[in-house]
């Protein structure tokens, strides 16, 4: 089945994050006070030896599971949409402690008004979906 | 080996294992950003009939609702098996700041005070629970994506326009937190 290995990959992001503590509310608010270095510590190393891969692919040509090239997308530079809409995120992400990810582990961990928030999340997309056109990017 | 495994896992682990994961996404073809599925379940429910930002093939992202799943499950497997009965280490200062805004630390990953059946089903708190909801499902979209997408795919590649986004969700998270928590609890 081609799509179990993205299953069992998520059920190792869950279970990581979930482990981690990454998924806690209480962490997030550790995070943003600067009083902990558990949520530095993990993003960071992730960074850190992510760009050790991604250097490594790029450096060795390294080809997909499939013989195609890996590739990366450039992001554009429209700076006020990673600004503005980053802020917006950061709102969001300090007041319900979770960010997308996190809001389904946590759903599956048996937080059930995570609902609330996963709804929420997805009436947000809707929203910008619909008034994408008159913002700045 | 399950006792050790019960434990909380040290930031070097999960940070190896979430470099991991964005590496294998690569070696599969895909690349790592979650709130992507958010536009995906939008679309499968029918929203590119009317809204042009929702019509696209969506089965192209089904691997990453796939993934979605996964955490999930994820997430019961950690509660169900691996979970220990030891309240989180929180810092002694977040503990004493929370309780200046009336949220008390009660051991748990989340605050029962916030996803508690109570607080949920309470006009005020299921308005906060979907606002919060709201503001990361818009800003993750218009910022082009999340955590995952910006903080680690984007990084990794030393995308600036990444790292001004992870500046974004700094400024956003600490507007929340010093100047509306206080407004809020």
């Amino acid at each position: 089945m081609k799509g179990l290995k993205f299953i069992l990959t998520g059920i190792l992001f869950g279970v990581i994050m979930a482990k981690s503590e990454a998924v806690s509310w209480y962490r997030i608010q550790e995070m943003f006070r600067f009083q902990s270095f558990q949520m530095y510590g993990i993003i960071g190393t992730a960074v850190v030896l992510g760009a050790i891969f991604v250097f490594l692919i790029k450096k060795f040509n390294i080809k997909d599971f499939s013989g195609e090239p890996i590739e990366f997308k450039d992001k554009d530079k429209n700076w006020s949409r990673y600004l503005i809409g980053g802020s917006i995120f950061g709102l969001g992400w300090a007041l319900t402690g979770a960010c997308p990810g996190p809001m389904f582990v946590n759903l599956g961990y048996g937080y059930w008004p995570m609902l609330i928030v996963i709804a929420g999340a997805l009436g947000g997309t809707y929203a910008y979906g619909i008034v994408k056109t008159w913002l700045p990017h | 080996m399950l006792e050790l495994l019960r434990q909380p896992w040290p930031w070097y682990i999960s940070g190896f294992a979430i470099s991991l994961i964005m590496a294998m996404l690569l070696y599969f073809g895909k690349s790592f950003g979650f709130s992507s599925n958010l536009r995906t379940i939008c679309s499968i429910s029918g929203a590119g009939q009317k809204v042009k930002f929702f019509d696209f093939n969506w089965r192209k992202e089904i691997w990453n609702l796939l993934f979605l799943v996964g955490s999930v499950i994820g997430g019961y497997i950690v509660s169900q098996w691996l979970s220990t009965p030891d309240p989180m280490q929180l810092s002694a200062s977040t503990i004493n700041d929370l309780k200046g805004l009336g949220i008390h630390f009660d051991g748990g990953l989340n605050p029962s005070q916030l996803f508690g059946k109570d607080f949920a089903t309470s006009p005020k708190g299921f308005f906060i629970l979907l606002t919060g909801g709201a503001l990361v499902g818009f800003g993750s979209r218009y910022a082009g994506g999340c955590t995952s997408g910006h903080a680690i795919s984007g990084l990794s590649n030393l995308q600036v326009p990444s790292l001004v986004a992870v500046i974004g969700f700094f400024i956003g998270g600490l507007v929340m937190t010093y100047f509306l928590f206080p407004l809020i609890f």
